[in-house]
C-alpha cells in the first residue's frame, strides 16, 4: 500500500530554481520548512503574551488588589493607581486560555512540526498543496493579529472565559469584554478555524498521498501517526465551533434566539425567545474536547519518536500506540458531555459521558506504561529533549489520573470548576503539551536551523520549569478541593477561603520563577538560530528520513532521488548490525527479517 | 509593593544563575563541539531523575501535611454526602498507588538505565501478553468505578418529588441570588422574567394572577430545615449562573429560559456544624489568620472574626462581580425555620403601588 510519491514535474524541476526574492522566501513562502519557521516563532511570540498574562492572574490571586508597578505598565488604564480591575481579570483568563489552547498549542505546536515533518519523514518534496500552505499560515498570522487588536478597544477584550459561553458573551449590557472585545474574538476565531482547516488538509492529503516508495502506513513514524490523526479530529470538530460562532454572531448581531431565551437585563426585557445556552455548550464542547486532543496526541507522537530515538530502542508496542491513537481520536469525538455535567442536561446523558469518559482512560494507560517499557533497558541519551519527553510522561500520568475524578459525574458536582478541573487540565493538555513543544523545538532544531541549541541551558530551562510545573499545579489540586470557584478576581470576600491563601503565594512564587526562567529558553532560542554551534546532519543518530536530507535547506528537500523506505522507523540497536540506528533507508541484508507488526 | 521586590529578587536568582551556567559553558570549550549529551550529562541527569522523584513524592507529603485538611472529603451537611465523599477517598486513594507506582518506574528507568558509551539497548520491540495485562488491570478498575459511580450519580440526581419535598426555588441575578418559597399551599406560582416589574418591586417576575403565587415568599437567605428534602428549582434572569453549595456537595447551573433541579436533603444544622471539632479547629485557623491582617480586613469594612456558615457561591463566570456573589444557608430544626418563615412577608405584601 505504498505510494509512489515523486511528482515527475517536481523531480525535473529541482535542478533549476526559480529565482527567490526576499519576499518570496521570508514572508510569502511555500516552503514546507520556512512555513514551520513561521508557525514556530508567531507562536512563540503569542506564547510569551499567554504566559505573561498567566503570571498576572497569579500576582493578583496572591496578592488581591494590591498595587502592582508591572499592572500600571501593561495593563494602563485597566489597573488604576496599579491595582487591577475585576473586569480586565476575566479578561485575562479568557485571552490567555484562548491564546495558549489555539494559538499556541494548536498553531504553534501542530503548524510547526506537522509541516517541518509530514514531508520530510514521509519522503515528501513538500506538502500537497504549498498555496493552501502558505495561505493557512497568513490566515493564522491575520487571526493573531485580530487577537491582539482586541486588546486595545474600549470596553476591553473578550472576558467571558475562553469557552465564550452565551448569554454572557452575547449581551453586550452583560459585561464590558462582550461589545467590540467578543466581535474581534469571534472574528479571529472564525478566521483561525479557516487556517487551522487547510492546515489539516493539506497534512491528511499530503500523508496519504505523497509517502515515498516503501513508506507504508505501517512504517510510518509515530510523529506522523499522531500529526495525521489531529489533522483527521481537527477537519472533523473545527467546523462545529464555525457554525457555533456564527450562530453566536447572528444571535449578537441580527437578532436571532439560537442561545438566548427570557432574558431581563440591566432594567429591559429582551426580545429573545426559545434558544438554549445549552445548545451552545454541546456545540462548543464537541470542538472542545476533540480540541484537548488535537493539543494533546501532537506531543505524545513528537514524545513516541524522541523518547525511541534517545532510548535508542524500539518504541515498545508500535502497533499498541498506532490503535490508542486512533482509539483515543474516535473516543474524544463522544466524550464532550462530560464538561456539562452540571449544565442543566438530562441526568442519563450524563451517564452515558462517564461511561465514555472513563473508557478514553485505557487508551491513555496504554501509551503510559508503553512509553515506560521503552525507556527500560535502553541506553538513554539524556538531551534537552528527552528529559522534556520523560517530563511529559510525567505530567500526562499526574494530570491524567485526576481526570478519573473529573470524568466521573457523581464527583465532579463538587469540583467542577474549581481550581482542581484548573489543575487537572493544566498538567494534562496545558504543560504536557507544552513539554512536548519543548522537546520537539530542542530535537529538531538542527534541522530547522541548522545549528545547535545550547544543552546547558537546555537542561537549566527543563531542570526549573519541571519543578515549577509541580510547585504550581499539584498543590493547586487541594486547594480546588476544598471548593474554591476558578475564575475569582479575588477570595477576599470569603472569609471560608482564607486558609488558603498561604497556599496561593506559594503557587504564585513557583510560577512567577518557571515564567521568568522561560527567558533562559527564549535568549537560547534567539541566539542560537543565529550563532548556536552548527550542526552535523544526523546529531542525535535517528532512523527517520528527515535526517538523510541536507542539513542546508533546499527545496524539494533532497538533491536527487528521494530517499526510498525499507524498513520501521524503529529499528534501534537492532541485532545484527554494528550501529545502535538503522536509517529507514538502508535496505536489509541479506536473510535479515523485517519486524512484523 | 511585595510584588515588585519578590519579582526583582526573582530576577536577580535568574541573572545569576544564568552567569552560573555560562561559566559552565565556557570551562568546557573545546571538550566537545556538539550539543549531544555526552557520558557525563547522562550521569548528572539521571541522578537528577533521581532527585526530581523525591522532589514528586516530597510535594506530595507536604501538600498533604499542609493542606490535607482544605479538601471536603469529610464532614459533608448532606445525606448523600458520605456517600459521595467515600468514593471520592477510594479514587484518590487508586490515585495515589497508581501514581506512586508509576512515577517511580519512569524516573528509576530514566536513572538506571541512563547512557554509556559503547552499551547497547535491549532491543525489544514488543509483548502482547504485557500489553493485554495493563488493557485489562484498567478496564477492571474503571469498570468498577463506572458502576459504582453510576449508582451514586443516579440516586443523586433523580429525585422524586413527594409531599413531604420542600420545594424551592433559587433564583440567580448578576450579582446576587434570591430563594422563592411556595408557602402555604406548597406550590410555587408561576413565573417568567416578562413579568418582572420593577415599579411594583415583582423583581422575580412572579405571576401576580396566579392564585399559588400569593403566599410566596421571597428571600436573601436560604433557611432549611434540617432532615427534610429540600428539592431546588433554579431560574436565572441574565446569564449563566451556577448554583454552588460545597457543603452540601451540590451543584447546578442556572440557566436562562429552562428550569434546572438539585436535590438534597441537609442533615447537620448550623450550630451543629459550628460546634464541630474539625469545623471549629478550620474556624479558628482562619481567624488567626484573620488578626495577622487586621488592618486591611477592617479597611475593607468586613467583620474581623468568622464564623462558619453554609454558603451558596456562584461558580459560573457571570460578569465582573461573579467573585462576590453569595447567599448565606442556614440549616435549622423544623421549629426555627417555621418561626422564620413565618416572620418574611408574602409575595402578596411585597408588591409596592398596589
Amino acid at each position: 500500500m505504498s505510494a509512489h510519491a515523486d511528482t515527475h514535474a517536481h523531480d525535473d524541476d529541482h535542478g533549476h530554481h526559480h529565482k527567490e526574492t526576499f519576499v518570496t522566501k521570508y514572508i510569502f513562502s511555500q516552503d514546507h520548512k520556512m512555513i514551520a519557521k513561521q508557525y514556530l516563532i508567531t507562536g512563540t511570540i503569542m506564547g510569551v503574551i499567554g504566559v505573561m498574562m498567566s503570571m498576572m492572574m497569579r500576582m493578583q490571586i496572591a496578592w488581591p488588589e494590591k498595587p502592582n508597578v508591572l499592572f500600571e505598565a501593561l495593563l494602563g488604564k485597566w489597573a488604576p493607581e496599579g491595582v487591577m480591575d475585576a473586569d480586565i481579570y476575566l479578561a485575562l483568563v479568557t485571552i490567555h486560555g484562548t491564546i495558549m489552547v489555539f494559538f499556541v498549542l494548536t498553531a504553534g505546536l501542530s503548524g510547526t512540526f506537522s509541516n517541518l515533518l509530514i514531508p520530510l519523514q514521509i519522503g515528501a518534496r513538500d506538502m500537497a498543496s504549498g498555496f493552501l500552505n502558505m495561505v493557512s499560515y497568513w490566515l493564522f498570522f491575520l487571526s493573531s493579529v485580530i487577537m491582539c487588536i482586541s486588546f486595545f478597544v474600549e470596553f476591553g477584550p473578550a472576558a467571558a472565559g475562553w469557552t465564550i459561553y452565551p448569554p454572557l458573551s452575547a449581551l453586550p449590557m452583560a459585561q464590558g469584554g462582550s461589545g467590540m472585545g467578543m466581535t474581534l474574538w469571534l472574528v479571529s476565531m472564525a478566521i483561525f478555524i479557516a487556517s487551522s482547516l487547510l492546515g489539516s488538509l493539506n497534512y491528511v492529503v499530503t500523508v496519504i498521498n505523497l509517502r515515498t516508495k516503501g513508506m507504508s502506513m505501517t512504517r510510518l513514524p509515530l510523529t506522523i501517526w499522531a500529526f495525521f490523526v489531529t489533522a483527521i479530529i481537527g477537519i472533523v470538530s473545527f467546523p462545529v465551533l464555525l457554525s457555533a460562532a456564527l450562530l453566536l454572531i447572528m444571535d449578537r448581531s441580527f437578532g436571532t434566539s439560537f442561545f438566548l431565551s427570557d432574558i431581563f437585563i440591566q432594567g429591559e426585557v429582551l426580545h429573545y425567545q426559545g434558544g438554549s445556552p445549552v445548545l451552545f455548550e454541546h456545540l462548543f464542547w464537541f470542538l472542545g474536547h476533540p480540541e484537548v486532543y488535537i493539543v494533546l496526541l501532537p506531543a505524545l507522537g513528537i514524545t513516541s519518536e524522541i523518547i525511541a530515538t534517545n532510548s535508542r530502542k524500539p518504541i515498545f508496542g508500535y502497533r499498541a500506540m498506532v490503535m490508542s491513537i486512533l482509539a483515543i481520536a474516535f473516543l474524544s469525538t463522544i466524550v464532550w458531555g462530560h464538561h456539562m455535567f452540571i449544565s442543566g442536561m438530562n441526568p442519563f446523558l450524563g451517564s452515558v459521558f462517564t461511561f465514555t469518559t472513563l473508557l478514553i482512560a485505557i487508551p491513555s494507560a496504554v501509551k503510559a506504561f508503553n512509553y515506560i517499557t521503552t525507556l527500560w533497558k535502553g541506553n538513554l541519551q539524556l538531551n534537552p529533549a528527552m528529559l522534556f519527553s520523560i517530563g511529559l510522561v510525567s505530567t500526562f500520568i499526574t494530570g491524567g489520573l485526576t481526570g478519573i475524578i473529573l470524568g466521573d459525574s457523581a464527583l465532579d458536582i463538587n469540583v467542577h470548576d474549581t481550581y482542581f478541573v484548573v489543575a487537572h487540565f493544566h498538567l494534562v493538555m496545558g504543560i504536557s503539551a507544552l513539554y512536548g513543544m519543548f522537546a520537539g523545538i530542542y530535537h529538531w532544531f538542527p534541522k530547522m536551523f541548522g545549528r545547535m541549541l545550547n544543552k546547558n541551558l537546555g537542561y537549566l530551562h527543563f531542570w526549573v520549569t519541571a519543578i515549577c510545573a509541580y510547585g504550581v499545579f499539584f498543590p493547586m489540586h487541594f486547594i480546588g478541593m476544598a471548593g474554591l470557584p476558578r475564575r475569582y478576581y479575588t477570595n477576599s470576600n470569603f472569609p471560608l477561603f482564607d486558609d488558603t491563601a498561604n497556599a496561593n503565594v506559594v503557587i504564585t512564587m513557583f510560577a512567577l520563577v518557571g515564567g521568568i526562567f522561560q527567558l533562559v529558553y527564549l535568549w537560547n532560542f534567539f541566539y542560537s538560530i543565529f550563532f548556536g554551534k552548527k550542526t552535523v546532519q544526523n546529531p542525535w543518530r535517528s532512523n527517520t528520513l528527515e535526517w538523510t536530507a541536507p542539513v542546508e535547506h533546499m527545496h524539494g528537500n533532497w538533491p536527487g532521488e528521494i530517499p526510498h523506505v525499507h524498513r520501521w522507523a524503529y529499528d534501534y540497536s537492532k541485532p545484527g548490525h554494528d550501529d545502535d540506528f538503522v536509517p529507514q533507508n538502508v535496505p536489509l541484508y541479506d536473510g535479515e527479517e523485517e519486524l512484523q507488526h | 509593593m511585595t510584588a515588585f521586590l519578590t519579582l526583582i529578587i526573582v530576577l536577580f536568582i535568574a541573572i545569576a544563575i544564568w552567569q552560573m551556567v555560562k561559566i559552565f559553558d565556557l570551562a568546557q570549550v573545546g571538550s566537545s563541539n556538539s550539543q549531544v549529551a555526552t557520558d557525563k550529562d547522562n550521569k548528572i541527569n539521571g541522578y537528577l531523575m533521581m532527585g526530581f522523584l523525591i522532589f514528586i513524592y516530597a510535594i506530595t507529603i507536604a501538600s498533604f501535611w499542609y493542606l490535607g485538611d482544605l479538601p471536603l472529603t469529610s464532614n459533608s451537611a448532606s445525606e448523600h454526602g458520605p456517600g459521595l465523599d467515600k468514593l471520592m477517598i477510594i479514587s484518590m486513594a487508586l490515585i495515589f498507588i497508581v501514581q506512586t507506582i508509576t512515577q517511580f518506574l519512569l524516573h528509576y528507568f530514566a536513572f538506571k538505565y541512563k547512557g554509556e558509551k559503547g552499551r547497547k539497548a535491549l532491543f525489544y520491540a514488543d509483548n502482547n501478553t504485557l500489553e493485554a495485562i495493563w488493557t485489562f488491570i484498567p478496564v477492571v478498575v474503571l469498570a468498577g468505578l463506572i458502576i459504582w459511580g453510576l449508582f451514586t450519580w443516579t440516586s443523586i440526581m433523580n429525585v422524586e418529588e413527594t409531599e413531604d419535598t420542600l420545594v424551592v426555588e433559587l433564583y440567580a441575578q448578576q450579582f446576587n441570588w434570591k430563594a422563592r418559597y411556595a408557602g402555604e399551599d406548597k406550590t410555587l406560582g408561576m413565573a417568567n422574567v416578562r413579568l418582572i416589574d420593577i415599579d411594583r418591586a415583582n423583581i422575580l417576575g412572579v405571576d401576580e394572577s396566579d392564585p399559588n403565587a400569593q403566599d410566596d415568599v421571597i428571600t436573601t437567605e436560604l433557611h432549611l430545615p434540617v432532615g427534610k428534602p429540600v428539592l431546588f428549582k433554579m431560574r436565572s434572569q441574565d446569564v449563566l449562573h451556577s448554583a454552588y453549595m460545597p457543603h452540601f456537595r451540590a451543584q447546578m447551573n442556572c440557566v436562562p429560559g429552562m428550569i434546572t433541579q438539585f436535590g438534597f436533603t441537609p442533615t447537620v444544622t448550623t450550630e451543629e456544624m459550628r460546634l464541630n471539632p474539625d469545623i471549629q479547629e478550620k474556624v479558628a485557623n482562619i481567624n488567626a489568620l484573620r488578626l495577622e491582617n487586621k488592618e486591611e480586613i477592617e479597611a475593607k469594612g468586613q467583620d474581623l472574626m468568622y464564623e462558619f456558615d453554609y454558603l451558596l457561591l456562584c461558580n459560573k463566570i457571570c460578569g465582573k462581580s461573579h467573585y462576590n456573589m453569595q447567599m448565606k444557608i442556614i440549616v435549622e430544626t423544623q421549629e426555627e425555620y417555621d418561626a422564620w418563615i413565618a416572620e418574611q412577608k408574602i409575595f402578596k405584601n411585597s408588591l409596592t403601588n398596589n
